[in-house]
């Protein structure tokens, strides 16, 4: 008992002592004891303990799927429960010959490219109008992230009934203005640009505040000084705000892509992958195969090409990243 | 300097507002601004406003061919009233209500224990863990639902509550952004409880937790909100009426209502007032929240 009160005496002591010097050769200490001491396995236990009711759900609800689905794919296991037996790499050879699997993650690297764009450069103009200094801040916010809020069900049924060709809203007022009427989601060359509207009113509000964010951060005295130097609204935006913005431009283009490859509720809802298959994505596609089809193996398999195809596109990203940093 | 003290109460309300910049001229350039932002707020508030208009038309008014804004047979809130009389609206909400809210909770837990022991304890294995964590937050959730759906199955959960919620407990992104925001709170403020011999658990409740208010708010916000909103995972694990979630009743009225618009954007305006609601109260934080878990999640 007195031994401890001592050795709990001599770090009270140590504590007492400037902080900063004090606590980098404390950590080193506690760190680089390579004898198992009562401290050491403390932290252990601790630690573990601490981690392992995450680490409980994390194996059972994503190590354990993830890896049972790697062995679902190697196996023709169905709903109906036959033939769980492995047959290797047959279902992969099989997708990479599926004409509708191709068309499928084709329709979803489409969308990935023009959703982006206009996700995040409507995102940075919203912001950079907000940012300008417009009054009632609040109901510019409102507006333009209200509908990040909604369900994808809302957002199709809303869109659905706008793109609606007799009854529907936006071809009355393309009438009204002497445009043709379009057949939004019936048309497979205008159906995903259709989706990308409707993908777009809906979540740009997400990358919207993300910018505004990033730009208020940005200290006022850049754009002081700079309109000592008499510049104008304009190069101040290209010459301060952009610049300062790329690390923020960088992640929203990056967990746009990410998003945007996962596409799935809006299109099932609003088309359900038509017109003759033009808007089906990859993640229909395995929804599709799996539960319709009822072939729970081959599905599995085509949802791991679509994880290698998104493993591919955040190496690459990471690759640009850095060496746009670098 | 001596102005300093002076010029901070003015430091502070321009804070408060952060952008706005009162007493600026109207020039040319500001009106500009103005009407451009107006346009895309209209734009982006027709959908709303369309959507209410239809909900209180009547059904014939609303199949009409003619689209007006003011329907000839004057407002009623028949589909609602319908909407109310048979639908499950009201169910389907509780359900997500309690859904979403168990998973922000077990989320929270779960999530600020670990990260709690990547951010302060020093344990063997640590740095793999680490690692397998955020290694993690690559996996696109749409690549395990066949697995996940095999497994609830064999663990007799389909149709149940528990199948929809424990699976969305993992937010790997989240553990990262709540470590990083204790990493950044001092290690002096723990010292008094280390010496007096205090637990681990009882500094992590005690001290570490009051002071991360902000971001477990931040974390709870942009949980919930995806929790609220998710439609393939639900999709797909249930099918029983009385435990669906909001977007998937929605999903199911749609077509049992056929061709009744008004009905449809009754129900499309009741699913999404709790949220709306929601915001309004707590534009701040949720703002906040967004921006926050958005920026540090990467």
């Amino acid at each position: 008992m007195s031994s401890l009160a001592t050795s709990q005496d001599a770090e009270r002591e140590a504590s007492s002592l400037p902080s900063q010097p004090r606590r980098s050769p404390s950590r080193n200490n506690a760190s680089g004891s390579e004898t198992s001491s009562p401290r050491r396995t403390r932290d252990n236990l601790n630690g573990w303990g601490f981690a392992a009711p995450f680490l409980a759900f994390f194996l059972v609800f994503l190590v354990w799927p993830l890896l049972y689905g790697l062995y679902m794919s190697l196996t023709g296991k169905s709903l109906t429960g036959a033939n769980d037996s492995l047959i290797g790499l047959a279902n992969y050879a099989e997708a990479l010959a599926d004409a509708d699997m191709w068309h499928s993650l084709g329709n979803t690297l489409y969308f990935t490219v023009i959703s982006t764009v206009p996700l995040v450069l409507v995102a940075l103009v919203m912001a950079a109008l907000v940012n300008v200094g417009l009054p009632a801040q609040w109901l510019w916010r409102l507006s333009y992230f209200a509908p990040y809020l909604l369900a994808s069900t809302v957002v199709s049924l809303f869109f659905s009934w706008m793109y609606n060709p007799q009854l529907g809203l936006i071809n009355d007022s393309l009438a009204k203005i002497g445009l043709p009427k379009v057949a939004w989601l019936n048309d497979p060359n205008v159906a995903m640009w259709a989706i990308v509207i409707a993908t777009l009113w809906w979540t740009v509000g997400f990358n919207f505040l993300l910018y505004l964010a990033a730009m208020q951060n940005i200290p006022a005295q850049h754009y002081e000084a700079a309109s000592l130097d008499g510049a104008g609204a304009w190069r101040q935006f290209f010459a301060i705000t952009l610049p300062q913005l790329t690390p923020t431009t960088v992640m929203i283009v990056l967990l746009q892509v990410l998003a945007s490859l996962k596409i799935f509720d809006q299109v099932y809802q609003m088309t359900a992958g038509g017109p003759s298959g033009s808007t089906r994505p990859v993640v229909e596609y395995i929804f599709e195969t799996g539960f319709t089809g009822y072939r729970l193996g081959y599905s599995a398999a085509i949802s791991y090409i679509f994880f290698g195809l998104i493993v591919a596109v955040s190496v690459m990203q990471f690759f640009i990243t850095r060496r746009r940093s670098a | 300097m001596a102005t300093q003290t002076l010029t901070r109460p003015a430091a502070r309300s321009v804070s408060a507002t952060q952008l706005r910049q009162p007493r600026k001229k109207m020039t040319a350039g500001r009106a500009a601004v103005l009407a451009v932002a107006a346009i895309l707020a209209v734009l982006w508030l027709v959908p709303f406003a369309w959507a209410t208009v239809t909900a209180f038309k009547s059904e014939t008014d609303a199949a009409a061919p003619k689209v007006s804004w003011i329907p000839p047979s004057g407002f009623t809130a028949d589909a609602f009233v319908k909407v109310f009389q048979d639908g499950n609206i009201p169910l389907w909400t509780w359900n997500s209500l309690y859904t979403s809210a168990a998973i922000t909770v077990i989320t929270l837990a779960i999530s600020a224990l670990v990260a709690y022991a990547l951010s302060r304890i020093d344990f063997r294995g640590k740095k793999v863990l680490m690692t397998v964590i955020i290694a993690s937050i690559i996996i696109p959730p749409p690549v395990l639902i066949i697995p996940l759906f095999y497994q609830m199955v064999a663990l007799h959960m389909i149709d149940t509550s528990w199948a929809i919620i424990l699976p969305q407990v993992i937010h790997p992104a989240m553990v990262f952004v709540l470590k990083k925001f204790f990493d950044q709170i001092p290690r002096e403020l723990e010292e008094a409880a280390v010496m007096d011999g205090a637990s681990r658990m009882r500094i992590f409740t005690q001290i570490i937790l009051p002071l991360s208010r902000p971001i477990l708010a931040a974390v709870a916000i942009f949980v919930f909100i995806s929790a609220w909103n998710n439609f393939l995972w639900p999709f797909i694990s249930t099918n029983d009426g009385s435990i669906l979630t909001l977007p998937v009743g929605l999903q199911t009225i749609k077509s049992a209502y056929g061709i009744q618009y008004a009905q449809n954007m009754a129900s499309a305006l009741l699913a999404a007032l709790p949220l709306i609601l929601v915001f309004l109260f707590f534009q701040r934080q949720i703002i906040k929240g967004v921006a926050t878990t958005g920026l540090a999640g990467t």
